[in-house]
């Protein structure tokens, strides 16, 4: 069961096509739409800009609560004439804030390109709100500007910051790292409790009182491709950062599931004993769903960084042909399994030229462009089939029990494609 | 700085966008961060475009900082030419490129493109996205319309729609229709729709419609000044504003009076007139949204559907003076605010029947139980319907009928509600049958005989809060709320049946 990561192919060794040109993608400040609703005592004051304020709003789309845990302190003219006058403002907004929300236990400070370009330093102004409202409210300051960080950049840079919070334990524990539906972190949960592992944890926590510690026990298994940050700052903390795919699809979980097992000293026959029946089952239920897919072409633009494990996934659990694999940032150490996976054949692209990606797109007319909001309903137009990236990080498609869905998210616009153009075959776009 | 949740308006780059992706030749090259992309998806997202916008980001990061973003945006500049071959280029920054003083269009001026580059200056910290709309066509009006010949016969433009504006693309073919009823062609609508060409021959028109005054007012005086060309002032939202737009029309164009349009599509005023309509008499209305709009809403619910308006306000506050004078006219205290938690306290103080809002109070509306119908941008997908749907002109009107009764509960059916309110299908929690699940009813009273009274909070007898509970649910807030001001007025604590019928007394209408 665990041969799939012993083969020695793929594209480990595939040239990456480095693009310096313009992108189309987030700032890390839209990770805010997330993280908040996981850590539930936490409140995300983004300080920055209208654009960012805005920029939040239309990524949390309808998604409108009565007062939502993150807000955004726009500067204004007079904050950016001097900086003594806009720590001043900070500290009153934040007073502001927490006397109405004495719920709030942990305050990140977001930074923003305006906090950053006028280098406003939130780490002083994170250490000086400490010092006025904790211990009741621990704050903490990382980057999500977009000079700085691209979409999931923002989790890393949140959990790595807050890594320096964590408690010390040379305990053996598996430390479960990015932030998981809680459905989906119940489900891995169990499974290593099968196995006889008690000491789960999950980094970050629901609540600031469940933060897990670190330490020279501590095996770090990490959910997502994108926490290079975090990763090493849990390893500066001498954790030991396990190497493996990433959970997604059948195998992929089962490969994953697997070495944060072994690591924990679990032997293999437990191993397999435990996996094998949801194994099964997330298989059976992938391969029906990915008759759709077999043999279709796939090209993924670069959004959220799982694009090489989603495209391993799509490539061996379903019968994909990747034309296109572009990433925004490819931490090699992190996908090396994932890489090595990937069957040969796709250009592995890092960064971006949107307007050359999409002329390479148009020319390889692919039976599914994965792409950002930005770009769907145009490549629409143009007779292509999409897949909006965005949901693949808003929805639940790790582990076993989420394979099927995760492949029905890729082959619900393909059937759909082939419903409108019975349908409709003649249509004019707006 | 202001701590800000959710906004009403976008940063005044999102303006200057929803002015080029309305028009077709145009393309804007803006000095922004990768982040700043998000825009693009309110067009091809929310309004369904098949196109993207006509966007060209420089997407610079903190390694070019200090080092080469003039040059990179001098590069993105040639390179977004070379690739779209626009008629005209815009240039400007957004928020961050403008603390970083690159000066784009000082940058693109010297670069000796063959085509008119237009800077644009956009204060971001300042100024917000119906400002940015303005002054972005504005500009390029000013940089491109030139002294032509008269159009053949009497013709207008019509200004001021864009890309991502609420039920523009109707209202611009609603007034067209209008206007050509008149025997008044359209020269150019602009900028949605338009090109750089076509803005060139904005002065060969006798006169201007600005149609949103948020976005074409600078370029309609600008125009008169420089070109002679008048403008009208009316926006025609209403049967009463369309007849008066129709007389500034005849007024301007010198067309011997009395001129009327054709109103044989008109439906509001029987629609309103029919018996089913008696129970909007009265009906309590509040009204947010963007200046312009929250004024027509206004004169429409008063005037023509017989509603009361029992709140008015803005979001802009460059209208922030009509809608005073306005709100002073209805006998209500103007309320001009984009903090949407300002807005929910009004709402929730007033507790109207209906709210006419955005898309911000219909969340507003949702939370308190509230129905609501919306009436000016922010939009969301829902506002960009695949049917013809203006509001402005006769068919505007009877849209602007049907939308705003829509949500409320129907005529026949609230007697009902009255006469069978203990019945199992017309119980409490039964909304609107045409909307279900829509309507929530206002939280339970829970009677708990023993346990004290909140601080601040009025006894209620257990029969007085028995009684209540009978009145149902979509006046039951009003009714708590009246009989509560009743008793303060009074000094009366204990609040008993009887205490609640002096106060239905009192207030009776
Ligand atoms: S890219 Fe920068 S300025 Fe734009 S929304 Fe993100 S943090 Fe704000």
């Amino acid at each position: 069961m665990t041969s799939v990561i012993t083969e020695p192919l793929g594209c480990s060794d595939a040239p990456i096509l480095k693009e310096r040109g313009q992108r189309e993608v987030f700032c890390g400040l839209t990770g805010i739409v997330w993280l908040h609703r996981k850590m539930q005592d936490a409140f995300f004051l983004v300080v920055g800009s209208r654009t960012c304020a805005h920029l939040l709003q239309s990524a949390a789309g309808v998604m409108i609560f009565a007062e939502p845990r993150f807000g955004t302190a726009i500067m204004e003219e007079k904050d950016l004439a001097g900086l003594a006058d806009a720590n001043e403002e900070l500290d009153r907004e934040v007073d502001r804030l927490l006397a109405r929300r004495p719920d709030i236990k942990q305050l990140f400070l977001v930074g923003s390109c305006p906090s950053e370009v006028i280098k406003l330093d939130l780490s002083r102004a994170a250490e000086r709100l400490t010092d006025r409202h904790g211990p009741h409210v621990q704050v903490v300051n990382y980057s999500g500007s977009g000079i700085e960080t691209t979409f999931t950049q923002g989790e890393d840079a949140c959990l790595a910051a807050l890594v320096p919070t964590l408690g010390v334990t040379a305990d053996k524990q598996l430390m479960l790292v990015g932030s998981l539906p809680d459905v989906v972190e119940d489900q891995f949960v169990r499974l290593f409790k099968a196995m006889g592992i008690e000491a789960v944890r999950s980094f970050p926590a629901t609540e600031r009182g469940l933060a897990p510690k670190v330490g020279p026990g501590t095996k770090v298994l990490l959910a997502q491709p994108f926490l290079g940050d975090a990763a090493a700052a849990l390893a500066a903390r001498d954790a030991d950062i396990l190497s493996a795919p990433f959970p997604f699809g059948a195998d992929g979980t089962a490969a994953w599931i697997s070495i944060g097992a072994r690591a924990m000293g679990v032997p293999q026959a437990r191993i397999d004993a435990v996996l094998e029946t949801p194994h099964r089952r997330a298989s059976n239920a992938v391969a029906k769903v990915a008759q759709n897919l077999r043999g279709k072409t796939v090209f993924l633009f670069p959004d959220s960084q799982l694009e090489i494990p989603l495209a391993r996934f799509l490539a061996r659990e379903c019968g994909m042909i990747p034309i296109e694999v572009g990433s925004p940032y490819i931490h090699g150490s992190l996908v090396a399994d994932d890489l090595a996976l990937l069957p040969k054949g796709p250009l592995i692209s890092e960064g971006q030229d949107v307007d050359r990606q999409l002329d390479r797109a148009r020319d390889a007319r692919p039976d599914l462009t994965v792409c950002g909001l930005g770009l769907a309903n145009p490549l629409e137009a143009e007779g292509l089939t999409t897949k909006w990236a965005i949901e693949l990080v808003f929805s639940p498609i790790h582990g076993f029990e989420q394979a099927a869905d995760l492949a029905e998210l890729f082959a619900r616009p393909i059937r759909r494609r082939a419903m409108i153009d019975s349908m409709h075959p003649a249509r004019v776009t707006a | 700085m202001k701590l800000s949740v959710w906004t009403y308006e976008g940063p005044p780059h999102v303006g200057a966008m929803r002015v080029a992706t309305g028009m077709t030749g145009l393309h804007y090259v803006l000095h922004a961060p990768q982040g700043d992309t998000y825009a693009d998806l309110l067009f091809t997202m929310i309004e369904r475009r098949n196109h993207r916008p006509p966007v060209t980001y420089t997407t610079f990061q903190a390694r070019d900082l200090g080092s080469d973003t003039a040059d990179l945006f001098k590069q993105t500049c040639m390179d977004a030419y070379e690739r779209f071959r626009p008629q005209a280029l815009i240039v400007g920054a957004s928020c961050t490129a403008e603390l970083i003083q690159d000066d784009p269009g000082g940058l693109a001026a010297r670069m000796g493109l063959p085509v008119p580059v237009i800077p644009l200056e956009l204060p971001s910290y300042q100024r917000k996205e119906n400002w940015g709309a303005s002054e972005t066509f504005f500009q390029i009006v000013r940089h491109l319309a030139k002294p032509c010949a008269p159009t053949a016969g009497l013709t207008c433009n019509i200004l001021g729609g864009t890309a991502l504006g609420f039920r523009h693309r109707d209202d611009v073919a609603e007034i067209t229709r209008l206007l050509e009823g008149l025997g008044i062609g359209v020269n150019v609508a602009a900028p949605l729709g338009a090109s750089p060409a076509d803005i060139a021959r904005l002065p060969a028109a006798e006169f201007n419609v600005m149609l949103y005054p948020e976005i074409a007012e600078p370029a309609c005086r600008w125009l008169e000044r420089e070109h002679g060309q008048k403008y009208t002032r009316t926006v025609p939202i209403g049967v009463g504003a369309t007849r008066d737009f129709v007389a500034e029309v005849a007024e301007i164009t010198g067309m011997a009076p009395p001129v009327r349009a054709d109103e044989s599509q008109l439906r509001l005023p029987w629609w309103s007139a029919s018996v089913d309509s008696t129970y909007l008499t009265g009906k309590r209305v509040f009204i947010f949204g963007d200046g312009t709009h929250a004024l027509a809403a206004a004169r429409v619910a008063r005037d023509e559907m017989g509603f009361e308006v029992v709140g008015l306000g803005c979001y802009n506050r460059e209208f922030a003076r009509d809608i005073r004078a306005a709100a002073k006219d209805y006998g209500v205290t103007p309320l001009i605010t984009d903090d949407y938690l300002d807005v929910e306290a009004a709402i929730e103080q007033v507790q109207p029947e209906m709210i006419l809002g955005t898309q911000m109070e219909r969340h507003i509306g949702k939370r308190l139980g509230i129905p609501c119908a919306v009436i000016s941008a922010p939009v969301h997908v829902q506002d960009f319907p695949a049917r013809y749907s203006p509001v402005m002109g006769h068919e505007g009107a009877n849209v602007l009928f049907d939308t705003w009764v829509h949500p409320l509960v129907m005529g026949l059916e609230e007697h009902l509600l009255h006469m069978f309110r203990e019945d199992f299908e017309f119980h409490d929690d039964a909304g609107p049958s045409h909307l279900s699940g829509h309507a929530k009813p206002a939280p339970k009273l829970e009677i708990v005989p023993d346990a004290p009274a909140p601080e601040g909070a009025f006894i209620w007898a257990i029969d007085a809060e028995k009684e209540l509970r009978k009145i149902p649910f979509f006046v039951r807030g009003k009714a708590r709320r009246n009989t509560e001001t009743f008793a303060a007025e009074r000094g009366i604590e204990a609040i008993s049946i009887e205490t609640l019928y002096d106060a239905k007394a009192h207030y009776a209408r």
